[in-house]
Formats: structure tokens, C-alpha cells, sequence
């Protein structure tokens, strides 16, 4: 029998065999904690009495949801995950000024490859499966475990693979393709399920949309969102990776949960309404949504190729006189080519925000939090009720296209609207 | 670990997120304590005041899914809540309510056969749920022998640091 792309992973960093529903203990290439949920993973690391982290090179600590620190409270957070970090010798660690949005910052360094079994106390530590690693999001127990022992327990999940063919209308990108695909089949529609991306309209997807897609497997419930590694993954890791990685391709009669077939020539940008991210309808059926604000950024889609496709629609342009449109470029890097290539300035020359890396607005920590009754289309992965703010505001999640046309319009418009 | 738990329901429906069992917004804090205070106030405002120690909750489909935050099962922990029933969990809330030792069970005829405010009775030894109002009896999906190693030993630290001992 063959073997799905997960499958072949994970026996690659266990001692038995692996088989869809067993448990097993996994050999982990990198642990990774934030400053909300490393606080935890630190207190309970200190009961396990161990002096020491497995190995300094993979423990990857990042402060940036509630950084640059936004109150005295996420001050003390983030020094804890400070002084853990100098105490034990963690090589992955980023200060403020250099830090970025960890999923987004991870693969940008080459820390996460293809191959690799990457655990994270972040849900969207699955974002990674987009450069082919087996990478998933657990709690901060967990990754204390890991951290102390370079090893974790995990039930080995079967696979939904989803082909996607055709070819994608204008604007387009993988937000709408997952938007669409949680639509499809839910927010519980692959719960302890692995999803492979597979066909040719996903091969056709730069790295960026990979990542938005791989990112919102958790939004379906998937424990891991993977792509095969192409050309285009190559070309990523090209100049990033600084150790010898594997590619894992699933075996031609590998046996999967469900095969999805979807031709994506259909499908148009999407809107997931509130309060779940499986209420996701074309933009042009959106009807009249006033709105208050729009964030462009997060691990969802803070990547360059997002920040080019925003500045497209809202260079030369006006953010509406009655919208905050905050933008925030995932990591140090793409903000300083932002600066560099001229992005910045279309940004603020539009009206709009330009902010340091942070992922703030996205959970309703900071730099944009929600009024009561006030709504906001954003570019990230969650519109659960109270997620960016306020009980009685509304979150509307959309790619950065959408997203930027919104800005402009004020309402909730696709990007020919006011392209035209 | 009491192996025969008995508390009073509070009822939710499906997919309820971990922003719902404590919103993002206080995850400045990480004692079970301090979450506690705004435990379920999304979802169910004034949760915090009507709940007592050894209460539970009855959840539908897909209980807790959303972010990994550890503090959901923590904020549930210290508000005194004993056990969460629901018909299905979200893998990540699964994981963490074994790791800390919050107990949890996958039984939906036991969501079904609940409402608000009537007293279950929940036997780990068996595996049951009892709802007390009603009289009746139900059987939860058993945990794999691994799993129970956890929960025996109370979480996955104290589990870890004797397997470290060793």
C-alpha cells in the first residue's frame, strides 16, 4: 500500500511504522512558541527538571502578537520569553526591530524545509506545509515537552487530497482558493485530517498563495496542509535553506480519507462572512456592506507578493474617508523592501497605515482593535465572534485585493470595482 | 483524579472556538486564574458568576477549534469547570485538555440527551455519563490505553518527567 506525503514524513521521524489512527512518537526538526503561548511552555518546561532545551538551533521563539509590547501585561510576556531565550542559549530568537510574524518569518530564514516535522504552539503553525514540511499546531504543554525532548506524541492522521484545476479568473489568489475550500467542506471538514494541494491549478500558485492556503488548513480543522515540492519551492528555498532538506511525494495508490476535486475556472474572489470562516461567498454576492476597516497583513497574508497585490489596487488611490486601512508587511525584510521599492509611500500616500510587524489587529491584541458594531474586512484567517474586538463587531475575511478595493470603496467591493 | 465526577451542565452548540472559551484580547495573562475571569463571556456573558466547581460543559461538534491557545482549557480549569462532554473536539483542544489534565469525553448521545441545568454524573472507570435528571445512561468513546497513561498521571508533565526519571 502507498504512502500519502504526511505518512512518509512522519515515518521518517519514528521508530515503528506508521499507519493512519496510530500513535506515535515523533522526532521533531523544530519547536517554535510566541510571546502568548511560550509563557506557559516555560512554566511548564521548569516543572519537567531538565536544564536545558534539546537543541538550541531548533527552538525557534518569536514575540509578535501582542509586540512591540502593548501594555504592561504583554511587556512581562514577552521578557519572559526574553530572558528564557538568552538563559538557555536559543539561537532562534528575534528582538523586536528584527522580528517578523512567525509564519511568515520561519520559512523566510530557511528554518523550516522540506521533510522537516515542525511543531508549534500556534495554530497556524501548518503554514508550513507549503514548502513540503509535515508542521502542526499544538499547545504549549506540548511544546514544552518538545523543547526539553526533541520528541512529541502524535496520532498519525489519514489524508484528504484536493485537486484543484483550471484556470483562476483575474485576481484570484490562494486566499479564495481556501476561502472556497472551507466553504466546501466546513470548519470541522478535515478535523485530524493531513490536506495535500494537489493539481494544476495549484502548481500554478506562487509560494505566497501556497502558504495562505496551507495556513488555513486549521480554519477546516486539518492538522497539516501539504503541498509536493516543485520548481517553484526550489526557487524559495533557493539562497534560504542552509542544511540538506528531503522532498516526500505521495505514492500514485496511496489511500486517502476523500479526494476533492475542484476546477477553480469557476470560482470567483471570495468573502467569508461572519462569524466563521466556512461562510464564504463570491465577492460580486456580497450585496451592500458598509465598513470601517480593513487590515491587510498577518501570517495569512502578509507576504510581498500580498503587499504588491494591495499596493495595485490602493496605489494612486484613496483609502474612503469614512475606513482605517491598516496595512502591516509580515517580517522586517518585506518592510524594508517595502520601503525600498516604493510600496510604503503608495500606502501612506492612499491614507493608510503602514505598521511594523505584528500580528495586533488579527486577534484583537492591538493596532487596529474593533468597536462595538463596527466592521472590518481583513486578509486574516479568523472572524470568530469578539476575534478582532469587540462582542458585536464583524469581521469579514477576504484576500488583499478584495480587501484593498474595500478600503477604497468602503464597502465591500471585488477590484474591478473601483479598478473600472 | 476522583473517578466519579458530579456537576451541574451548561449547554453550547457547535464550533465553539477557543476565542469564544477566552477571547484573545486577555491573553496577556496565562494563570488559570486570571483567564478564568473571562471564561465563556463571548459566548455567555455572566458564565463566570453562575458557574461552580465541578460544573460541566456540553458541547456540540468540533468543541474547541481555533487557535492553540492552551488557555482555553486552562480558563475552563480555573473556573472550576470538572469535564466538557461534546459530541466532537477540535484535535489541538483535545491534546491540550489531556496535557493539563482537564478531563474531556467524546460522547454525542450524552450532548443529545442534555440540557442546561440538569446534574450529570460522569464514572471514569466506566467510561458512563449519567444524566441524574433523567436517569439515563451513556457510553463515552474509550481513550487508548497511551492516552490514559496521561490522564493517570495527570497531565503530560508529571506523565514526561517520570518517563525522564526513568
Amino acid at each position: 500500500m502507498g504512502q500519502t506525503i504526511a505518512e512518509k514524513i512522519l515515518a521518517a521521524h519514528t521508530a515503528g511504522s506508521v499507519a493512519p489512527g496510530k500513535l506515535v512518537e515523533v522526532q521533531v526538526d523544530m519547536v517554535l512558541a510566541n510571546d502568548i503561548t511560550a509563557p506557559i511552555s516555560i512554566r511548564e518546561f521548569a516543572k519537567l527538571g531538565v536544564d536545558k532545551v534539546f537543541d538550541t538551533n531548533k527552538v525557534a521563539l518569536v514575540p509578535d502578537h501582542f509586540a512591540p509590547n502593548k501594555d504592561i501585561k504583554a511587556a512581562e510576556q514577552c521578557k519572559v520569553l526574553r530572558e528564557f531565550a538568552r538563559r538557555y542559549g536559543i539561537a532562534n530568537y528575534w528582538e523586536v526591530g528584527r522580528m517578523g510574524i512567525e509564519h511568515v518569518l520561519l520559512p523566510e530564514q530557511g528554518l523550516v524545509l522540506p521533510g522537516d516535522v515542525v511543531v508549534g504552539a500556534d495554530s497556524h503553525t501548518c503554514t508550513y506545509g507549503a514548502v513540503g514540511a509535515f508542521a502542526t499546531g499544538m499547545g504549549s504543554t506540548d511544546i514544552a515537552v518538545a523543547m526539553a525532548t526533541g520528541s512529541i506524541w502524535m496520532k498519525v492522521p489519514d489524508t484528504i487530497r484536493i485537486v484543484y484545476r483550471g484556470q483562476r479568473q483575474p485576481w484570484v489568489g490562494g486566499k479564495d482558493l481556501i476561502l472556497y475550500t472551507i466553504g466546501l467542506i466546513g470548519v470541522e471538514g478535515a478535523r485530524y485530517q493531513a490536506i495535500e494541494f494537489a493539481g494544476s491549478a495549484v502548481a500554478a500558485l506562487p509560494m505566497s498563495g501556497r502558504f495562505t492556503m496551507s495556513n488555513m488548513a486549521i480554519e477546516a480543522g486539518g492538522k497539516a496542509g501539504l503541498f509536493v515540492v516543485d520548481k517553484a519551492t526550489r526557487g524559495y528555498l533557493d539562497g534560504r535553506a542552509s542544511r540538506s532538506w528531503t522532498a516526500y511525494d505521495a505514492d500514485p495508490d496511496a489511500a486517502y480519507a476523500r479526494v476533492i476535486e475542484i476546477d477553480v475556472s469557476e470560482i470567483e474572489p471570495q468573502v467569508a462572512f461572519p462569524h466563521l470562516p466556512s461562510n464564504a461567498r463570491p465577492v460580486s454576492e456580497a450585496g451592500t456592506i458598509q465598513i470601517d476597516q480593513v487590515v491587510i497583513g498577518s501570517c495569512t497574508n502578509g507576504r510581498w507578493d500580498d503587499l504588491v497585490e494591495a499596493a495595485s489596487v490602493l496605489g494612486g488611490r484613496r483609502v474612503h474617508d469614512d475606513v482605517r486601512c491598516v496595512v502591516i508587511p509580515g517580517t522586517q525584510e518585506i518592510y524594508l523592501r517595502a520601503v525600498r521599492e516604493g510600496l510604503a509611500e503608495a500606502f501612506v500616500e492612499a491614507g493608510a497605515v503602514f505598521s511594523t510587524p505584528t500580528c495586533g489587529p488579527c486577534l484583537g491584541g492591538h493596532m487596529g482593535v474593533l468597536a462595538a458594531g463596527e466592521r472590518c474586512v481583513s486578509t486574516t484567517n479568523r472572524n470568530f465572534v469578539g476575534r478582532m474586538g469587540h462582542v458585536e463587531s464583524k469581521v469579514y475575511l477576504a484576500g488583499p485585493a478584495v480587501a484593498a478595493a474595500s478600503a477604497i470603496a468602503g464597502r465591500i467591493v471585488g477590484p474591478e470595482e473601483v479598478l473600472n | 483524579m476522583a473517578r466519579v465526577l458530579r456537576g451541574r451542565a451548561w449547554k453550547y452548540g457547535d464550533n465553539v472556538d477557543t476565542d469564544a472559551i477566552i477571547p484573545a484580547r486577555y491573553l496577556n495573562v496565562s494563570t488559570p486564574e486570571a483567564l478564568a475571569e473571562h471564561c465563556m463571556e463571548d459566548i455567555d456573558a455572566g458564565f463566570v458568576e453562575k458557574v461552580q466547581a465541578g460544573d460541566m460543559i456540553v458541547g456540540g461538534a468540533n468543541f474547541g477549534c481555533g487557535s492553540s491557545r492552551e488557555h482555553a482549557p486552562l480558563a475552563l480549569k480555573g473556573a472550576g469547570v470538572s469535564c466538557v462532554i461534546a459530541s466532537s473536539f477540535a484535535r489541538i483542544f483535545f491534546r491540550n485538555a489531556i496535557d493539563i489534565g482537564l478531563l474531556i469525553l467524546e460522547c454525542p448521545e450524552a450532548v443529545e440527551g442534555t440540557e442546561t441545568g440538569q446534574v450529570l454524573e460522569v464514572d471514569l472507570e466506566q467510561g458512563t455519563v449519567t444524566n441524574l435528571d433523567t436517569g439515563q445512561t451513556f457510553q463515552a468513546e474509550p481513550y487508548p490505553p497511551f492516552l490514559m497513561g496521561i490522564i493517570e498521571a495527570g497531565g503530560l508533565i508529571p506523565y514526561t518527567r517520570a518517563k525522564l526519571e526513568e
